[in-house]
């Protein structure tokens, strides 16, 4: 998904000169194309995340849109009052892509896993927040982030994830996206946690139980009609992410749902991470697993939240 | 005692020329804002009152009347709080009307306590937060080099302000990219909010800091309108790097009472009479034989 992304964006400064690529220290050879093709406006900059979004920041107020990738927890926690005032304040287009979205770094502990990245920038006015399950949807996103107002953050995933994306209808930002029809149970989804709910979904179909597949990649702006529209017509909506229970896209969904009209609300819950700091290493589908996150935990927790309508 | 090292202020005999009858001029509008709320950081603006005359009057290429002219020379304020300084310079350049001052920081006023861009015409950047002006100032020379555009940067910073770590972060930066079309000026009054730098965060020595960051530095006397002028004639100071000007000043300079008092770092609820005293020292004195 990272490679998938940068090379949109090495396509994309091919055919528009305001595009221009700051790392902060990334692994040797990154954006090598990127560099070769348009050495002007490469920058591999120092690990120095706060001077990187001032300087985007300048560029971007003289006509440029930089494309700023490192760390996700470096974007957001590091240089938060940097993107809040720099970027969000003056309302720049600048896009800020964050390796590693959720829990991808287990190995490598809390200070790099960015389990409320989409709460601490969801939080800034003006900013916009994309959280792709795949490849093919990252390579969808890119070109619309060229003239997208305002900075925009997108959430990169693992890589390797498997493609489950749809083109149906034709990707936008802010619309969700309709990955597979049921009766009872709608799954909302942003990230990977799409194709852990088609997996769900798989179980519980073993079960005589239907589920629908909404995947908002965008969780700001959400697609508030979409939330609607899932709330009237299931008995359940389950919020799934990889991201902290405060502030992500379980929130979002709840905020929208209790400004509703809805005449009946439906029994909702919100399959997150606890308000902790993980404390395991491993592999990300470990800790997805140790959350309950995994398709299995899913689908037990979607048949025990069913369990007390249906008896 | 205080033990700091000090960088001695420039030879000063005799008697430099300091601001003149523009210089007061432009105070009197900074208390004019200031009496307006009866609040703000005025001590911090009356110290750059100097550097703002010398830029906005000579150096810097800008059109009052067309404030986002490609072309133009940006200049960010950093220390965001002396706004009061830059309002009164961009009031009397006529970027907009100087009754706009009396507004100051009041509800459905363009003039906040620190600058917005995006409300006001002639701000490059809204600034407030401390360390985020250099930053933005590199991303700019950046742009302008790029872009082909003869631009140059001009990025004022409080002592204080460069206690943040981000500033350091951008210098390197800009020491990095030989970026010679970037000036950073260091409103050098040695106090901050708390009290003297010399006691909350030592700087010195912080001339040799800046070269060792890559920068081509000159110190000022920044009350010496001849003196600043001379500096801001040499710019670039070195080709293929940034350029500072550390310059020495007097917080609240202008109005003795204010000067050298931290307690006039930011000051609210300010009595009429006291702003009456401080428009009678800005008072332009009787004309000869008048």
């Amino acid at each position: 998904m990272r490679k998938t992304c940068l090379d949109a964006i090495t396509r994309l400064a091919d055919r528009d000169p305001r595009v221009v690529f700051i790392g902060s220290d990334l692994g040797s050879g990154t954006m090598e194309a990127f560099r070769q093709r348009h050495p002007e406006r490469f920058f591999m900059e120092g690990i120095s995340e706060q001077a990187v979004i001032g300087m985007a920041a300048g560029l971007a107020m003289d006509g440029f849109i930089p494309y700023v990738n490192t760390i996700a927890t470096f974007l957001s926690r590091r240089a938060l009052e940097q993107v809040c005032i720099d970027l969000c304040l003056h309302r720049l287009p600048v896009r800020l892509i964050g390796n590693g979205g959720g829990l991808v770094y287990a190995p490598q502990g809390p200070t790099h896993l960015a389990f409320e990245d989409i709460a601490l920038l969801s939080a800034l006015p003006n900013m916009t927040v994309v959280a792709p399950c795949d490849a093919d949807e990252m390579r969808r996103l890119i070109p619309e982030t060229l003239a997208w107002p305002g900075p925009l953050y997108v959430r990169l995933a693992k890589g390797g994830d498997a493609i489950i994306s749809r083109d149906d209808p034709p990707f936008a930002i802010g619309r969700a996206i309709l990955l597979a029809s049921g009766e009872e149970i709608a799954f909302l989804t942003c990230g990977i946690m799409a194709q852990r709910a088609m997996a769900a979904r798989d179980l519980l179909a073993r079960e005589g139980i239907t589920a629908s597949v909404i995947h908002l990649p965008t969780v700001k702006p959400l697609d508030r009609n979409a939330v609607i529209a899932a709330a009237g017509c299931h008995r359940l909506l389950i919020t799934l992410e990889e991201h902290s229970l405060i502030g992500g896209l379980g929130a979002a969904v709840a905020d929208i749902l209790l400004a509703s009209d809805l005449p009946r609300l439906p029994q909702v819950r919100r399959l997150a991470l606890e308000d902790a700091f993980p404390d395991h290493y491993g592999s990300q589908e470990e800790l997805l697993e140790y959350a309950g996150l995994h398709p299995e935990g899913i689908a037990t927790r979607a048949m025990a939240a069913l369990k007390p309508r249906r008896s | 005692m205080d033990h700091h090292a000090v960088t001695p202020l420039p030879p000063t005999e005799p008697a430099p020329p300091q601001g003149n009858a523009r210089s007061r001029h432009l105070r009197r509008l900074m208390v004019r804002a200031f009496a307006a709320a009866r609040r703000g950081h005025l001590g911090s603006a009356l110290s750059m009152t100097e550097i703002l005359q010398r830029l906005y009057d000579d150096f810097l290429r800008h059109r009052p009347g067309e404030p986002l002219w490609p072309d133009r020379d940006r200049c960010i304020l950093s220390k965001g709080h002396g706004c009061l300084g830059l309002y009164a310079i961009l009031a009397d350049k006529g970027y907009f009307p100087l009754a706009d001052l009396d507004g100051f920081s009041r509800f459905d006023s363009p003039l906040g306590g620190h600058p917005e861009r995006h409300r006001i015409p002639g701000v490059e950047a809204s600034t407030g937060a401390l360390g985020h002006g250099l930053g933005i100032g590199l991303g700019m020379a950046l742009a302008a080099r790029l872009q082909k555009r003869a631009s140059r940067v001009v990025v004022i910073l409080g002592d204080g302000e460069i206690n943040e770590g981000s500033v350091w972060e951008a210098a390197l930066a800009a020491g990095k990219h030989r970026l010679d079309n970037l000036l950073a000026i260091v409103d050098y009054n040695r106090f901050q909010s708390y009290g003297a730098v010399t006691s909350v965060l030592p700087l010195e020595p912080l001339v040799d800091k800046w070269r060792a960051f890559g920068f081509a530095t000159r110190e000022v006397d920044g009350h010496d309108l001849n003196a600043i002028g001379d500096a801001l004639e040499a710019f670039p100071f070195a080709g293929g790097k940034p350029s500072l000007i550390l310059a020495h000043t007097i917080k609240g300079k202008g109005v003795p009472f204010l000067e050298n008092d931290p307690a006039w770092h930011h000051q609210s609820r300010v009595a009429d009479a006291v702003i009456d005293r401080m428009v009678a020292l800005l008072a332009d004195p009787p004309q000869a034989g008048g």
